[in-house]
């Protein structure tokens, strides 16, 4: 079916509009949540869900999911938002027995009816906290999804402490809950539980495993009673003010110097498709230019069988483009964040190119290449990098003047014309002198100059940055803050 | 035009019927693309049934599979058609001696006799049912992508010298990726999206007992467990399904009843490659306390 036919049947027959306008306000909040849907897209979801069964929910989502979502790394995103926007709708996912008729996205004096107090939870009645922490036990045991849901429900009721209206976030609320109900303290319960049914003792890999069953299970509960917290929140403060304070960067827009663990754990991992994409950009331009220059001999020969006519011109063969990639990096204190990312990069690099060399600097420089070399696990090699890289020369304080310095007299004569440097820093150089006749004497030499700079455009020159003084001599100047800035580097690099 | 399945249920069984052990999601993308006839885009980790999942259906519809695997340097002339060039040369020295007219003969080369037909081609004009597999889409140039827009909207291939081919039938195509690179927004547009990652303990448990004969279901149990807790540590390359399966083989093989930490030592390296993988996973399971994800 083409587009254009689509179009003209976009209005799903037999699906009234409110299930329009519902998919619309939808489509809105994943576009702030940053998403990029098409119009195409949207189209295709409005077909798809006139082919599923509306009140099966998990169907209803995966079908908006494969016609919306088409990056792994938006699902979590996605999830979000639709969690929130439909939270309230659907039969097992109503609050209470007031709350019959479904709140509407403005309406937020509706949850005010609702208070904290004690109309039926989902599963259960009114607990004693020993019972509630009972059924705790033995819902983390049996790994029950439903008697999980109904701990959750109660827990939330009990513990949360919800008031509406409240301005706090929901990670108070579900700091409270989990502090009551001391799920840590039941896992040690569960895990002694384990060893005395077995009479003997288990050796540590049999307790290693079941560690990891009850935690998994705990972290399905957990996630049931955020579930919860939020189903509340959105009931008293409405669909849209919660999809807002929960909206999240995409993993491609996260900020390098504030990403959190699990954050920058993903990050990792997207490095090496990117600089995979590097090689093979690199790779390809080799590819195109199959023709060397003019072999001037050769075509003066071959032209002898044509009298004397030069009418088959003979070329030198390609020399082949083997790049060398110096990476040079600050690893002071004000960029640690990205340094620590700096130095996956490195290494994910020199997995790709044959010549890569790495040095880091504060206000001393040295070379770390050999640390990355033969070096299976990436944070062994940023740790002895942290470790033993000789980087401090008077008082571990960056000073951009001095490093290149060093980097100028013991390995300024290595550069040559296939080299191209990357020099990753923020150029904050606490009022040093800056020596930029350093990076302008290493362009003339080197193939291209790269300064990639973690601080945002706004802040260059500001205080004690010198970057515009070192950008005049580099090829580029570029703002790498996240992973979407760093593609955007690497495609205009090759 | 009449549909596939009748249902996302129906159509779980089936595949569950063919030995293919589908989710909520899987099938349901499965019956959308049926239903929208759109192509499903599949993406995953390595190992984890992308491929056998075309297969699968292919095998319940009672369609031909038409393969077409990508590879770099994948063009035209491989994966839509190409024209018979040495029958034509035939052709035309042996009109040479009459007298026929230059443009009936070159009407006559360019002609459905002279064209070879290539995966994506054949595929459309099959009159037969067909699952049409691209396998690892992600290997071919950004440039060759666009080979496969047409076909992939349309259903159907332009040929300059023919016109425009028509699909006769609606066939159902699949391409995978093991997302080595990014895809084009365009190739992505005119595709349902489909992420197949690491099947969670219940089903891995499930399939590890489909797949292999006389196994007990405590220890595919105890294998399921012991995967899900590898995949928790921070390798190079998580354990596949396929490796998965291939453990507990050797486990039934070796006639192992319960694994313990002697066994899992011995035998991890069917299920992990990287030597520096063997030694931390085996370091890290060998500790009570483990990481607290």
């Amino acid at each position: 079916m083409t587009v254009t036919d689509a179009a003209a049947d976009a209005t799903p027959k037999g699906v009234g509009d409110p299930i329009l306008d519902l998919l619309n306000g939808f489509i809105v909040q994943l576009r702030a949540a940053g998403l990029p849907v098409s119009l195409t897209e949207n189209l295709d979801a409005m077909q798809a869900i006139r082919h599923v069964p509306l009140e099966d929910r998990e169907t209803f989502k995966y079908a908006l999911a494969a016609t919306l979502v088409k990056h792994h790394n938006h699902w979590k995103a996605f999830e979000t938002v639709f969690e929130v926007y439909f939270s309230l709708r659907g039969d097992d996912y109503q609050i209470g027995d007031e709350l019959v008729e479904l709140p509407e996205m403005d309406d937020d004096e509706q949850g005010d009816q609702q208070g904290s107090g004690d109309q039926q939870g989902g599963g259960g009645e009114n607990l004693t906290p020993e019972e509630l922490a009972e059924m705790l036990y033995q819902s983390l045991m049996r790994g029950d999804q439903q008697m999980m849901r109904g701990v959750a429900r109660q827990a939330v009721k009990r513990y949360a402490g919800m008031e509406p209206g409240r301005p706090v976030g929901g990670t108070y609320y579900l700091y409270r809950t989990l502090r009551n109900l001391d799920i840590d303290g039941v896992l040690e319960r569960l895990l002694e539980q384990e060893q005395n049914e077995d009479g003997e003792a288990p050796s540590d890999f049999e307790q290693r495993l079941a560690r990891d069953e009850y935690q998994s299970r705990a972290n399905q509960l957990q996630q049931e009673i955020e579930a919860e917290i939020r189903r509340r929140l959105v009931a008293d403060r409405g669909v849209e003010a919660m999809a807002k304070t929960l909206r999240k960067p995409l993993p491609e827009d996260v900020d390098f110097m504030h990403a959190s663990r699990e954050e920058m754990a993903s990050l990792r991992k997207a490095i090496w498709p990117l600089t995979r994409k590097l090689a093979a950009r690199l790779q390809r331009k080799r590819r195109h230019g199959r023709k060397g220059p003019l072999d001037f001999r050769r075509t003066v020969r071959a032209s002898l069988s044509y009298g004397g006519v030069p009418a088959e011109p003979k070329f030198r063969n390609p020399r082949p483009h083997k790049p060398e990639i110096f990476v040079i990096a600050d690893i002071s204190g004000s960029v640690a964040a990205f340094a620590r990312f700096t130095l996956h990069l490195v290494y994910a690099i020199s997995g790709q190119f044959s010549k890569v060399r790495a040095f880091v600097f504060i206000d001393g420089l040295d070379e770390v290449t050999h640390m990355f070399e033969g070096v299976e696990d990436i944070n062994e090699a940023v740790h002895r990098v942290n470790t033993e890289a000789d980087v401090v020369w008077v008082d571990g304080h960056s000073d951009y003047g001095h490093a290149l310095g060093v980097f100028w007299e013991k390995y300024g004569n290595e550069i040559g014309a296939r080299t191209s440097i990357m020099i990753l820093g923020d150029a904050r150089n606490n009022y040093h002198a800056s020596e930029s006749w350093i990076i302008k004497a290493m362009n003339e030499k080197a193939r291209a100059v790269h300064w990639l700079n973690p601080e945002p455009q706004s802040y260059w020159d500001t205080g004690d940055s010198i970057v515009g003084e070192y950008a005049q001599h580099c090829d580029g100047t570029f703002e790498v803050r996240n992973l979407r800035q760093l593609e955007a580097f690497v495609d205009n690099l090759a | 035009m009449s549909h596939r399945f009748s249902d996302v249920a129906a159509l779980k069984d089936e595949l569950a019927g063919v030995d293919y052990l589908s989710d909520e999601g899987i099938a349901g993308v499965v019956y959308l693309a049926d239903r929208l006839q759109k192509p499903i885009l599949v993406e995953g980790p390595a190992g984890t049934g992308k491929t056998q999942l075309a297969k699968s259906v292919s095998e319940i519809t009672g369609a031909r599979l038409i393969r077409l695997q990508c590879y770099e340097g994948l063009d035209e002339a491989k994966a839509l058609y190409e024209w018979n060039y040495k029958k034509q040369l035939l052709r035309i020295q042996a009109e040479g001696g009459s007298d026929e007219d230059w443009t009936d003969l070159s009407d006559d080369i360019f002609s459905d006799e002279f064209l070879l037909t290539r995966p994506l081609l054949e595929a459309i004009r099959a009159e037969e049912p067909v699952v049409l597999l691209i396998d690892e889409v992600d290997r071919v140039e950004v440039e060759t992508e666009a080979l496969l827009l047409e076909i992939l909207s349309d259903y159907q291939v332009s040929i300059p010298e023919l016109g425009t081919l028509e699909a006769k039938q609606i066939p159902l195509v699949f391409l995978t990726s093991n997302n080595t690179r990014e895809l084009s927004e365009a190739l992505k547009r005119r595709c349902l999206y489909l992420h197949v990652d690491y099947p969670d303990m219940e089903r891995e448990k499930t399939i590890v007992l489909t797949k292999v004969p006389d196994i007990t279901e405590n220890l595919a149990g105890q294998v399921a467990r012991v995967v899900r807790s590898i995949r928790q540590i921070e390798l190079k390359k998580h354990p596949s399904v396929s490796e998965t399966l291939d453990w507990a083989k050797t486990l039934v093989l070796l006639g192992v009843e319960k694994i313990d930490e002697q066994t899992a030592a011995s035998t991890i390296n069917i299920l992990l490659k990287y030597q520096s993988d063997i030694n931390k996973a085996l370091k890290e399971l060998a500790t009570a306390d483990g990481v607290t994800p």
